[in-house]
């Protein structure tokens, strides 16, 4: 009996410290811990989709030229170092099929969430186990990411 | 009853042994309250209230320690080079240390100032001033580097500076030496000082918008030493005042001669009459040579221009500019409170303090109260200006802040106390004492019109034994006070760098929200930049090569380099091409005599690196960006000079190995 009272009071220790803290972090600003909550409000993950802005993404059947054109730009800048456009895998995985291997918006929604994705979406971990590298946060805007789909779709073959 | 006896006895003994305790001389430890840790506790990964901007001294560059931690948050390098951040090895940030008499490396800053609108402190930047080769630096608090510096003509030892108009529309700079002017020939005897030594004030305007400073124009003054100065404010904006010493123009053992006087000056400067000058053509062009460097944020460059003209107005000549008013044994701080009204003057070798009254100065110089003039400037008689004395408040009093709540706090060099006064009755209300030595004091906004009153900071000139040692050169010394009751309450002795002058402080929340956390590529304008792996290249021209690279995590582009000769110059531009906060990369290359570097996300920094030998020269990143950094390297090839090695350059390009080939 003696010790079931000594854990009851202990456990309502525990609970008061945690209860505390909470209040701490409420009231005091704190340093930003990445990938902690959605930010669009969906509260069921979709490993089809991922987590991020982009719920729905309108892809016509043929390729839009422009956009893949300054696709094509970004992935210059931003992308080149880590992926090929081949199947080859350099840092990051090659990028030969990849439209076809995941949605427009799982795609878009990775490469502008991708530290929140890396710490949940299964396939992006199963990547990471194969590469060991955290692909970094490039920044893109929504634009950049629409763009970037559009030149991988047309990497993929769509004309 | 029996039993309680002992008890009461114990009780008794107790009281007396506290009695004795409360009679004990104050030392470090009886100072402290046992809730001091938790004042001063900022708790891991939480953020502290107030952002504090310290001098570093005879460092040369500016620190910045979160406050009520004390934690040491940034080193800002200003006018000394900086290797952990390449600040004047770089190629793009020699540039910045550029003055009239060529690259100064090594400076000493004693002031910080933070920008003001309507005389609040506003977070936007935060000036500093180069001592020795006067300069004046401005810092842009969105990326905490230092934007711009000016360099001052006609001036020696740039003390009384950088304080601020109400509205930052000017930062001042009062030369501590007075020199004969630069385009007078300075090859006189030295005994000749009343003849040849002049004192010049410079008002340096500041860019509304953009901050761009611009010597407006210069006072040319009666030769003595300009000390420390502060701008009126609210009532008293459009006025300035400076601490002058050395009134007896003495050129040797200053510390004997120039303590003859019983009161020196301080010198009250109407700068809306001086514009007035300025505007109706009243200045004279002088022919000088003064450097103006600014840093670009899009080409992440400096430049350096040389400027040759500097426009003067002589207070001696130009009446109404200059008021000198008495001020008792080498006054040093000058200080202004929130209000506009009291001038604080502190004389160093002083046991009271003077406080003058902005409304009787200007009675005074309507009733022309004058007890007659000085080299041509009119002195106010010392009563018709004074509101009152602070009758012995310590010993060698230097410099004054406030707390916005009718006090003022006064640091005591000789007797080591920071000594709490009310500024309308003039009595000591507290005195506390300091660890040892202190100089200057610092209240977030304490100079500004609306000071935020929670904390004091005490920067002391002797560490002594605060700190465990480390042979004979000791950490500099900050006191943390809380000054938010009656009672000064010392909570915290936090080290910092080189030596700790003035300091000021913000709130953080008007600082941290704006700070930049990288550079956006597609704004980067380096001339060198490659945005993307497909624009890296090295291009020879003539003994110069140029190496385009990229870094991101894990790898340069290019890492293998072949076909650099002996008598080559080799310039590493690398470009990061992170995109995310906190990803710097290094670059190193064996046997760069003068630098690596360290290049933000978004960046374009430069290195010059001449190969000494011929040779296999391994590079890599010195700054740990992922798992596999420790792979992020490469090699480049030098080869004699006039070998026919073709220039080469590749990422991940496996050819094969050229010795197992051999072997076949």
């Amino acid at each position: 009996m003696k010790k079931i009272a000594a854990f009851l009071v202990l456990g309502t220790l525990f609970a008061a410290c945690g209860g505390n803290s909470g209040n701490n972090s409420a009231t005091t600003e704190t340093a930003t811990t990445p990938g902690a909550t959605t930010s669009n409000g969906n509260p069921s993950y979709d490993p089809q989709r991922g987590e991020g802005k982009f719920t729905k993404v309108d892809v016509s059947p043929t390729l839009d030229v422009a956009k893949a054109a300054e696709g094509e730009k970004v992935f210059g800048v931003k992308c080149s170092s880590c992926h090929k456009l081949t199947s080859e895998k350099l840092v990051g995985p090659g990028w030969l099929g990849v439209t076809e291997r995941h949605t427009a918006e799982w795609i878009m929604n990775f490469s502008t969430n991708t530290d929140a994705m890396l710490d949940k979406d299964p396939k992006a971990q199963a990547q990471l186990e194969i590469c060991l590298v955290r692909m970094p946060n490039q920044n893109l805007s929504d634009d950049d990411a629409r763009n970037l789909y559009e030149f991988m779709r047309k990497n993929d073959g769509v004309k | 009853m029996k039993n309680f006896k002992p008890i009461a006895v114990a009780c008794i003994v107790c009281g007396l042994l506290f009695g004795l305790q409360a009679c004990k001389p104050k030392n470090a430890g009886s100072a402290v309250n046992s809730d001091a840790a938790s004042k001063a506790y900022v708790a891991p990964g939480k953020y502290d209230e107030f952002y504090n901007f310290v001098s570093g001294g005879f460092s040369g560059q500016m620190s910045v320690y979160g406050l009520p931690s004390g934690r040491l948050l940034r080193v800002i390098p200003v006018f000394s080079v900086d290797p952990e951040k390449g600040y004047g090895y770089s190629e793009e940030t020699k540039p910045m240390l550029n003055t009239s008499h060529g690259i100064v490396p090594w400076d000493d800053l004693h002031h910080p100032e933070l920008s003001q609108t309507n005389g609040e402190v506003d977070g936007r930047w935060v000036f500093g001033n180069a001592n020795n080769t006067p300069r004046v630096a401005r810092i842009d608090l969105a990326t905490f580097r230092t934007a711009e510096i000016i360099e001052l003509p006609n001036s020696g030892g740039n003390h009384s500076s950088p304080f601020i108009t109400e509205n930052t529309e000017y930062v001042v700079a009062g030369t501590r030496f007075s020199v004969p002017a630069d385009d007078n020939n300075g090859d006189v005897p030295i005994n000749t000082y009343k003849k040849n030594f002049q004192g010049s004030i410079s008002f340096i305007s500041v860019g509304k918008e953009d901050g761009k400073m611009d010597i407006a124009f210069q006072l040319r003054c009666p030769g003595v030493n300009f000390d420390l100065s502060h701008a009126g404010k609210g009532k008293s904006n459009g006025w300035f005042f400076f601490s002058c010493y050395n009134t007896e123009q003495a050129n040797t053992l200053l510390e004997v001669n120039a303590s003859q006087k019983d009161k020196d000056f301080i010198m009250a400067v109407n700068w809306k009459k001086a514009e007035e000058y300025l505007k109706a053509g009243k200045g004279r062009k002088q022919s000088v040579k003064y450097a103006h460097n600014v840093y670009n944020e899009k080409t992440h460059t400096a430049t350096s221009e040389i400027k040759t003209e500097v426009t003067v107005l002589d207070a001696r000549e130009l009446k109404d500019i200059c008021y000198f008013i008495p001020c008792p044994k080498s006054p040093h701080g000058c200080d202004v409170d929130p209000t506009g009204e009291y001038i604080v003057g502190s004389g160093k070798l002083a046991a009271l303090i003077p406080v003058f009254s902005f409304d009787k100065m200007q009675k005074a110089i309507a009733d022309k109260a004058f007890a007659g003039d000085y080299d041509g400037i009119p002195v106010i008689k010392y009563e018709a200006a004074l509101y009152g004395e602070v009758k012995k408040p310590g010993l060698g009093p230097l410099h004054t802040e406030f707390d916005g709540k009718g006090n003022a706090y006064t640091s005591f060099f000789v007797s080591s106390e920071v000594v709490k006064w009310n500024i309308k009755d003039l009595k000591v209300v507290d005195r506390v004492p300091t660890f040892y030595s202190v100089g200057h004091l610092c209240v977030p906004g304490g100079d500004s019109k609306k000071p935020f009153g929670k904390y004091m900071i005490a920067y002391n000139k002797i560490t002594k034994d605060r700190y465990l040692p480390t042979g004979p050169e000791l950490a500099q010394s900050a006191q943390l006070y809380d000054i938010s009751g009656d009672k000064m309450q010392l909570i915290l002795d936090f080290p910092t760098i080189g030596e700790p002058h003035y300091a000021q402080a913000a709130p953080a929340d008007i600082i941290r929200n704006r700070s930049v956390k990288f550079y956006k590529i597609d704004e980067n304008a380096n001339p060198y930049v490659a945005k993307g792996e497909p624009a890296t290249k090295v291009v020879r021209e003539g003994n110069k090569v140029h190496v385009y690279m990229t870094s991101i995590r894990s790898h340069f582009s290019p890492d293998n380099i072949e076909g650099v000769k002996m008598g080559d110059e080799v310039y590493f531009h690398v470009t990061n091409l992170e995109q995310d906060w906190d990803v710097p990369h290094g670059f190193a290359i064996k046997g760069a005599i003068n630098a690596e570097l360290l290049i933000m996300p978004g960046e374009t920094q430069t290195l010059k690196w001449v190969p000494d030998r011929v040779g296999m020269f391994p590079m890599y990143c010195t700054d740990f960006c992922s798992a596999l950094h420790q792979e992020m390297q490469g090699y480049v090839r030098v080869s004699p000079a006039g070998s026919n090695v073709p220039l080469m350059f590749s990422t991940g390009k496996n050819l094969p190995a050229a010795d197992s080939a051999a072997k076949k």
